[in-house]
């Protein structure tokens, strides 16, 4: 690929905040694609959140859904066009709070498509507060004191909680903290589609990735941060890959 | 072909006829039928059917059926309305067709199961959030209901718009003939809006969103232009023995049908009674009731609810305050008596 452009990309420049890790997740989605499904029929379901614009970034189909509603609106386009790779791309606000119920049915169901998980632990787009995924003691500005587990109760590991479910054939957790994992969150995105066209059943990405602004921390810090705080509380890897035996 | 079927069985073979060709539902009485009969039915002809963990779950599993540009269909009763009213808002700002059935039973709350018309201003006035309408019809029969199901999946597409069929657990459980034409073929609209991941075109997206305020209110006006249309072109509306009439009651639904016997009895004794029954809610007949209104002839108006007088607005802003109209309702699951009505009538002829 070298440092082109993925062609599935637009022109249009990304208003993500600078060093947010939606860039680098939107450009390993577009370079899988463009490897592997450049005929296919691809169908994007966008959150609500800070990806809110996804759709403004690909240059194919997408479905704005409702806060929370990403995968039960992904259920009914994959239902209704079985042949094309759809994915739903959606914050841990949107998918580990509101939308809990309609991940976990969509997994149990076995609904063949991906969800592309991206866990910065926080509602970034309304202002930095406490999502599910914020970590203990973690301090945002609806938990200004630190995530006291006592007072506001643990951080959800959505992908552990879906292991066990017979509809789930694909869970993997990556980061895009260094360069290798950057690499390894694309070939999770690349076996996720993969078990989603070999209709094996309901696949997810968990991708932890940064939040500068609301963090308050440079780009480079909050890369830091992602190694040394984040991942004591998420460990990474493939959980799940039911056609190869994981 | 004629068959005795339940209300909410007709509807939902109704709904396969008019080419439906996704259900996403869940259960609550006095509707359940309607999901159960489409468990059996579409799944062995090709269409999709899902039992949705939730109403949130169905509603919005049927705006990314309809996104696709599929007929989509998804029923309930009151407080599961409630749940897909959110997504009942995304359909109209996405501009996407949509049945929606809601078998109303009493309220608030949990009420009971109970037939009632207890959601009418949830229907006609909204119910989710911003500016938006949905196309509202209310059968009297079973028939009607197999009727107005079908013409539902028309103005859906017609209109790009979310369609109410409004009924109550009466009509959703008794049982009636019903005729349907074994000719009818669904028509075949083009949808050139929807997402179908076909990468060879320009893109498509079905999205409510605008940030812009400027193209968020051009959206709205765009909205209004609809509905205006809608409000021109589709007004159903029935006249019983209204002509000469010099009290007008009004109902809707089933329980207009108790009005229309009661409307009987009276004439039988000699009354100028007739009834104007509105088939849509929204857009509401209000032409047809300011023209009875105006006639001199017309003494009063008799508004007769099964609850404590939801459609009563609508009806007084018609008749605008040209003529006095009365309420006459029952509440918590009770259907009025022909009796009840003539009696209400009677005291006020005192």
């Amino acid at each position: 690929m070298g440092f082109k452009r993925p062609e599935c990309l637009t022109k249009e420049s990304m208003h993500y905040c600078p060093g947010c890790g939606h860039g680098i997740i939107h450009r390993l989605i577009a370079e899988v694609i463009d490897e592997d499904y450049k005929e296919s029929k691809i169908i994007g379901v966008a959150p609500v959140g800070c990806a809110v614009f996804i759709y403004d970034y690909f240059n194919f189909d997408f479905v704005a859904a409702a806060h929370g509603r990403a995968t039960a609106a992904a259920t009914g386009v994959k239902r209704s066009i079985p042949d094309a790779l759809v994915f739903s791309y959606q914050g841990d606000g949107d998918i580990a709070a509101i939308g809990t119920s309609e991940v976990i049915h969509a997994a149990t169901r076995g609904e063949n498509f991906t969800a592309i998980f991206v866990n910065n632990g926080v509602y970034a787009m309304t202002g930095g507060q406490m999502a599910p995924t914020t970590i203990p003691g973690q301090v945002t500005v609806s938990s200004p004191y630190g995530r006291d587990p006592k007072v506001q109760g643990y951080h959800i590991k959505l992908c552990e909680m879906l292991v066990p479910l017979d509809g789930v054939a694909f869970v993997a957790r990556t980061s895009i903290h260094n360069l290798k994992n950057i690499e390894f969150t694309k070939k999770a995105i690349k076996r996720a589609f993969e078990v989603q066209m070999n209709n094996e059943g309901f696949s997810i990405i968990e991708v932890l990735s940064n939040c500068p602004t609301n963090w308050g921390l440079s780009p480079s810090e909050s890369m830091k941060r992602i190694e040394n705080e984040v991942l004591k509380y998420y460990s990474l890897g493939i959980f799940k890959d039911k056609g190869r035996g994981i | 072909m004629k068959l005795l079927m339940k209300g909410n069985e007709a509807i939902a073979e109704a709904a396969l006829r008019a080419g439906c060709e996704c259900f996403f539902g869940y259960p609550i009485t006095p509707q359940t039928e309607l999901l159960q009969y489409m468990a059996k039915k579409l799944l062995k002809s090709g269409g999709v059917f899902i039992q949705a963990e939730s109403e949130v779950g169905a509603i919005n599993m049927a705006y990314g059926a309809s996104s696709c540009g599929k007929r989509v269909m998804t029923s309930s009763s009151g407080p599961g309305i409630s749940l897909k009213q959110e997504g009942i808002s995304y359909l109209a700002g996405a501009e996407l067709p949509c049945v929606i059935v809601n078998i109303m039973r009493g309220g608030p709350g949990l009420g009971n199961i109970n037939a009632a018309q207890s959601d009418y201003l949830q229907a006609t006035k909204g119910g989710g959030h911003g500016d938006y309408k949905v196309i509202v019809l209310a059968p009297s029969s079973v028939q009607e209901a197999v009727e107005l199901t079908m013409k539902a999946f028309e103005l859906a597409d017609k209109y790009r718009n979310p369609v109410m069929i409004l009924g109550d657990g009466m009509l959703g459980q008794m049982m009636e003939v019903v005729e349907f034409d074994d000719n009818y073929q669904p028509q075949k609209v083009e949808k050139p809006w929807a997402v179908t991941g076909d990468r060879n075109r320009e893109k498509r997206v079905t999205n409510s969103l605008y940030i812009v305020p400027e193209e968020l209110e051009k959206h709205n006006f765009k909205l209004r232009e609809k509905y205006k249309k809608i409000k021109e072109n589709e007004v159903m509306v029935e006249e019983y023995l209204a002509d000469d009439a010099r009290v007008i009651f009004v109902s809707f639904g089933m329980c207009a049908r108790i009005v229309k016997s009661a409307v009987n009895r009276l004439r039988q004794a000699g009354e100028k009674v007739g009834l104007v029954r509105p088939i849509t809610l929204w857009p509401f007949p209000e032409n047809e009731l300011k023209r009875y209104a105006s006639k001199e002839e017309v003494e009063f108006f008799i508004d007769i609810e099964m609850n404590l007088g939801q459609m009563l607005e609508d009806v007084k802003l018609s008749v605008e305050g040209k003529k006095t109209v009365h309420f006459y309702g029952r509440t918590g699951g009770m259907v009025p008596t022909i009796q009840e009505i003539m009696d209400f009538y009677y005291s006020l002829k005192k």
